[in-house]
């Protein structure tokens, strides 16, 4: 018996040890690596930086905390971004839904294939690319202005605008797979019962669907809530939570008081998170 | 479907729109690389290809680009390693704790980038007392290119069942041989797909290589970013911005033709 076959039997009797061999790596990376530098993050928004020499000093405290929440400037923000959040979020279900709706009931299957990569793939052209390019759009002679005979020009709504595009798809996909899956005879049914369209939309569809519309909201919601580069191209003067804690960790050097504010978003999508578990979206992931 | 005509039309007329919508950026950014009016109001005024002569030229760009390159592929590398064994022990095995492995898993690419980002930057300046550099950033771009990977390889494994491998190792052969002659041909186009997106997903990352690239070393979303308010820079920005889209959507359809299986669910 070679060494190899010796091996690969003696691992075959062992299980246990083969998933041990298995998980180890991809473990120590995530676990160790990631989750604690995640740890690691969080433990730092309790210290603070010593304002003379710029180090970060470890004594806890509740500080950065305090000035997050009682100083006006950051709740302006937090409530700018999740309004953001918010207004992208509707934009997006709106638009995604009869895309979706067509895709999903009356494409053919061949056409569905094809429309999902079509949705799919500038889903991957970069990021910036994309915000990028609606900053020459809304610009003065750009296309926008061009085409309407004015555009918003640069500022909130410039933002939501541009972050409604840049998340279209991870809404479109979500809802699509819901819609995919609601049978044709519950719609032909309540057709049948006298539902007019709107209301067998509204009983019947919506509902069957609200999960996936919430799974795609929380990609909408998270990637929203974290943004800093969109609103630096095309958002003037306003700034987002992702701003502050980019300048902090940039220009001021303050590492806790960043890593204070980053806590902002993730206790947001916590939240979001265990608001809509009762729904099923999580399922729809 | 019992719904009217009126309806049909009507949600077909959203998709196209919707569809136009979409693609409307990125065809102005691809126009743009061969426009020769430098303000790049619309419409275009003419058509020209000194700005890629001049983008091929630029020394700073070239840099960039071996850089996101390098980074890319080693970021692929390790994803591909570590994305196949998590796939092999979650779709395989049963164990405690399983549910917990694969959120930890999505986790990199659920959390807003900007906190991803920032984790890393001070873990390694502050706790490990690693320099920023090539690698810190590779180490950060596979941390959340394993997930793509693990899904390609999770719904190949899941749709391929184990009936073949028994097959084998019930005609008397052993597991290696097994793996190289039966599993792993299954396995190699759901592994080419995630690889590729992989890439992709390396070849475009802006925030989280923001915070782990070393000082003075740019990948291509980066030089974008830092030359897109430079007036001058304007022409050799959208050159490039034109390549991003070419560079990483080809990848992905490839991908998708590739693997029927990764269609569901956007980035995750």
């Amino acid at each position: 018996m070679s060494i190899a076959a010796s091996v690969s039997g003696f691992l075959y009797r062992k299980p246990r040890l083969r998933l041990g061999m298995l998980l180890s790596a991809p473990l120590l990376w995530l676990g160790l690596a990631y989750l604690g530098a995640l740890a690691a993050l969080f433990v730092t928004a309790f210290w603070h930086t010593d304002t003379f020499t710029g180090q970060v000093v470890t004594e806890w405290s509740l500080d950065n905390f305090a000035t997050l929440f009682r100083d006006e400037v950051y709740r302006t923000i937090t409530v700018r971004t999740l309004g953001i959040a918010v207004a992208v979020t509707v934009i997006d279900a709106v638009i995604a839904f009869p895309m979706a709706f067509y895709m999903a009931k009356f494409a053919s299957p061949r056409a569905q294939r094809v429309l999902v990569i079509a949705v799919m793939t500038p889903l991957w052209a970069s990021y910036l690319v994309k915000a990028y390019s609606w900053r020459v759009m809304l610009s003065g002679n750009g296309l926008v202005g061009w085409l309407f005979g004015a555009t918003p020009g640069y500022g909130l709504a410039a933002t939501v605008i541009t972050l409604s595009y840049l998340w279209l798809p991870y809404m479109i996909l979500p809802i699509y797979a819901g819609l995919d899956r609601l049978p044709n005879s519950l719609v032909e049914a309540s057709g049948d019962l006298g539902g007019r369209p709107w209301r067998t939309f509204r009983s019947v569809v919506l509902p069957l669907t609200f999960p996936a519309i919430v799974a795609g909201s929380i990609f909408t919601f998270s990637l929203t809530l974290g943004d800093y580069i969109t609103v630096k191209i095309v958002g003037g003067a306003n700034q987002m939570l992702g701003n502050v804690v980019y300048d902090n960790i940039g220009a001021a050097n303050n590492l806790p008081f960043a890593a204070t504010v980053a806590t902002v978003p993730v206790v947001i999508m916590l939240v979001y998170l265990a608001a809509v578990r009762r729904t099923g979206a999580l399922d729809n992931l | 479907m019992m719904l009217s005509k009126k309806t049909k039309y009507v949600l077909l007329a959203g998709l196209v729109l919707g569809l136009a919508v979409i693609y409307v950026p990125l065809v102005v950014v691809l126009l743009n690389s061969v426009n020769s009016d430098t303000t790049f109001g619309w419409p275009p005024s003419g058509f020209t290809l000194e700005w890629w002569g001049r983008a091929a030229q630029n020394e700073g760009v070239l840099r960039a680009l071996v850089t996101s390159l390098e980074a890319g592929l080693a970021a692929t590398a390790i994803a591909l390693v570590l994305g196949m064994m998590a796939a092999f022990a979650l779709q395989r095995y049963r164990f405690f704790g399983k549910d917990s492995v694969s959120l930890l898993i999505i986790l990199p690419i659920a959390l807003p980038g900007i906190v991803t980002g920032i984790a890393l930057n001070n873990a390694f300046r502050t706790i490990l007392g690693v320099d920023l550099g090539l690698f810190t950033a590779i180490v950060a771009h596979a941390t959340f290119c394993i997930v793509v990977v693990f899904n390609n390889v999770v719904a190949r494994l899941r749709r391929m069942g184990g009936n073949l491998e028994e097959a084998s190792m019930d005609l008397g052969a052993d597991g290696i041989t097994t793996f190289r002659l039966v599993t792993f041909p299954m396995l190699r186009s759901a592994l080419l797909a995630g690889g590729l997106l992989a890439f992709a997903l390396s070849f475009d990352e802006i925030i989280v290589t923001t915070f782990t690239l070393g000082a003075g070393m740019q990948t291509l979303p980066i030089w974008i970013l830092d030359n897109l308010f430079r007036p001058n820079q304007a022409p050799v920005v959208n050159v490039v911005a034109a390549v991003l889209i070419v560079v990483s959507t080809v990848p992905v359809y490839l991908a998708q033709r590739l693997s029927g299986d990764t269609a569901s669910g956007g980035r995750l």
